[in-house]
């Protein structure tokens, strides 16, 4: 504030000062053109992508509950884009795995269960708001990528899925101990709605991060546009971590 | 300042500055400067913040308008989406994620400038405040006499603000634990559970949602000399000014 306000005059201009030092604040305007607003609105996006990523950390585990606490089987929704079932072939069914791989090919789901197994009860958190506790078992991530040998300086796994459903994550959230490779919940294999054979089991990410009916893995360094994830390339975070 | 040095003392109250101006008539006024610029600036900035946190926050909501279990499926409560920001779930959150920066930015910016000023303690609601409310209280809902004020703000008005710093601070908190339940899992049970940190989020909102239609009212009421000194940050009310300069002389 000025010191010196000797007449009426000089305290008008001071107030007309003082009201000028808020014109920065009309740059929030901006979001109300369209062109701008979408821009603006991918770059704070962006940016609490990057917090989040920053802070996340490997170590850092997700609540894991007791069994009494697991919502019950009936309980947990399907949720799904398009269809509950997409009508896989269970017995023909294998996992591509490509890209930045020692073991390229297809695998069996006998194969994946040849790898140490485990099991946890932890929350599914849905973009919506709700949640349930599951009881999920298959193998950590990080073993089936040992398994074929993937490079785990690359950046992206990238997830096609048998409902035309994609999906990427960070390497990082890759091989987090509670990310599952996952075929079973509740002590019995994945039923249709629920993802059959394999589903990705991510409690340190929302749900839309977790593809279901997972037909092919790709370990990469790039994510090519419109390859990002079904419900990303519409807006959604991308990092989508907890 | 000219004419008249504003003294307070650390450990009292604080009193808004006092200049002495010279009229166009020739005659020697007053006028405080009420609302200084980190105050104008950050009120204005989370004005619009909130504003749209809100706004989309409804929009979220409506994602999944319930607060138990998913299945079977209920409503709490719904309302019409088009009184919201976003225009879908994927929109609102956008929205949502990037004026969380301006929010906390703004909240954070404000509490730091009160407390490293003495500007805080015109504001805090303090114990003694409180047989001071229900008079005041009303006075402005039910016609009752104005009670005797002593200072700049009334025991319902610090009140009302401190009471808005306690919703940010519930709404900053437990939007981080929902942003975050996975990296800050250990500050889930303490609240209760997470879809208690849900509700209290939305309890928070439900808080600013009484809290604006007050705010605007007493706006309204106090007038426009009231008003732009939110803006310009002097009050030219005259008799608002020489309040203060008395306080100040007593204080002194």
């Amino acid at each position: 504030m000025s010191p010196n306000l000797s007449t009426e005059n000089e305290l008008h201009r001071a107030a007309r000062r003082e009201l000028l030092k808020l014109v920065p604040l009309g740059l929030a305007g901006a979001f109300l053109f369209t062109e701008p607003q979408r821009w603006l609105l991918g770059k704070g996006l962006a940016l609490s992508d990057a917090a989040s990523h920053l802070t996340f950390r490997r170590g850092s585990m997700a609540q894991e509950f007791r069994n009494s606490a697991v919502t019950p089987f009936e309980k947990f929704p399907y949720n799904f884009w398009d269809v509950a079932d997409p009508e896989i072939d269970l017995a023909a069914w294998t996992l591509t795995v490509e890209g930045l791989v020692k073991h390229p090919g297809d695998y069996k789901l006998a194969d994946l269960q040849k790898l140490p197994r485990h099991e946890q009860n932890t929350r599914h958190v849905c973009v919506e708001g709700w949640d349930v506790i599951g009881n999920f078992g298959g193998t950590k991530l990080s073993e089936v990528l040992s398994m074929v040998g993937a490079d785990t300086s690359a950046e992206y796994l990238y997830f096609e899925c048998g409902d035309d459903y994609y999906q990427s994550i960070d390497m990082e959230s890759a091989l987090h101990p509670q990310t599952l490779a996952c075929w079973e919940m509740y002590g019995r294999p994945l039923n249709r709605g629920h993802g059959a054979p394999l589903r990705i089991v991510i409690p340190t990410k929302l749900g839309y991060k977790q593809p279901k009916y997972v037909e092919k893995m790709v370990v990469t360094n790039v994510l090519r546009p419109g390859h990002r994830g079904y419900w990303e390339d519409q807006g959604y975070s991308w990092f989508g971590g907890l | 300042m000219r004419g008249k040095t504003v003294v307070h003392k650390p450990q009292q109250r604080f009193i808004p500055p006092v200049a002495v101006f010279r009229s166009r008539s020739g005659v020697e006024r007053k006028v405080s400067y009420e609302h200084p610029f980190a105050v104008r600036f950050t009120h204005w900035l989370n004005a619009i913040a909130l504003f749209v946190m809100a706004g989309s926050g409804l929009r979220i909501y409506l994602a999944f308008p319930a607060f138990g279990d998913k299945l079977p499926p209920h409503d709490f409560f719904r309302f019409p989406g088009r009184y919201t920001i976003g225009g879908w779930l994927g929109g609102a959150l956008q929205w949502h994620f990037t004026f969380m920066w301006l929010f906390v930015g703004s909240g954070l910016v404000y509490v730091l400038y009160e407390v490293t000023t003495d500007n805080w303690r015109q504001i805090l609601f303090m114990p003694r405040d409180i047989r001071g409310v229900w008079p005041m209280f009303r006075h402005y809902f039910l016609f009752g006499p104005k009670p005797e004020q002593e200072e700049s703000y009334n025991p319902l008005q610090k009140l009302a603000y401190t009471g808005t710093i306690l919703l940010g601070a519930l709404s900053i908190v437990t939007g981080l634990i929902l942003y975050k339940s996975g990296q800050l899992s250990f500050l889930i049970p303490p609240f209760g559970g997470y879809r208690m940190v849900r509700i209290l989020h939305f309890v928070a909102l439900v808080g600013f949602l009484g809290f604006i239609p007050g705010h605007f009212v007493m706006v309204i009421v106090h007038g426009w000399n009231n008003f732009q000194s939110m803006l310009t940050g002097f009050n030219f009310k005259p008799e608002y000014a020489e309040q203060r300069a008395s306080e100040a002389d007593n204080e002194s």
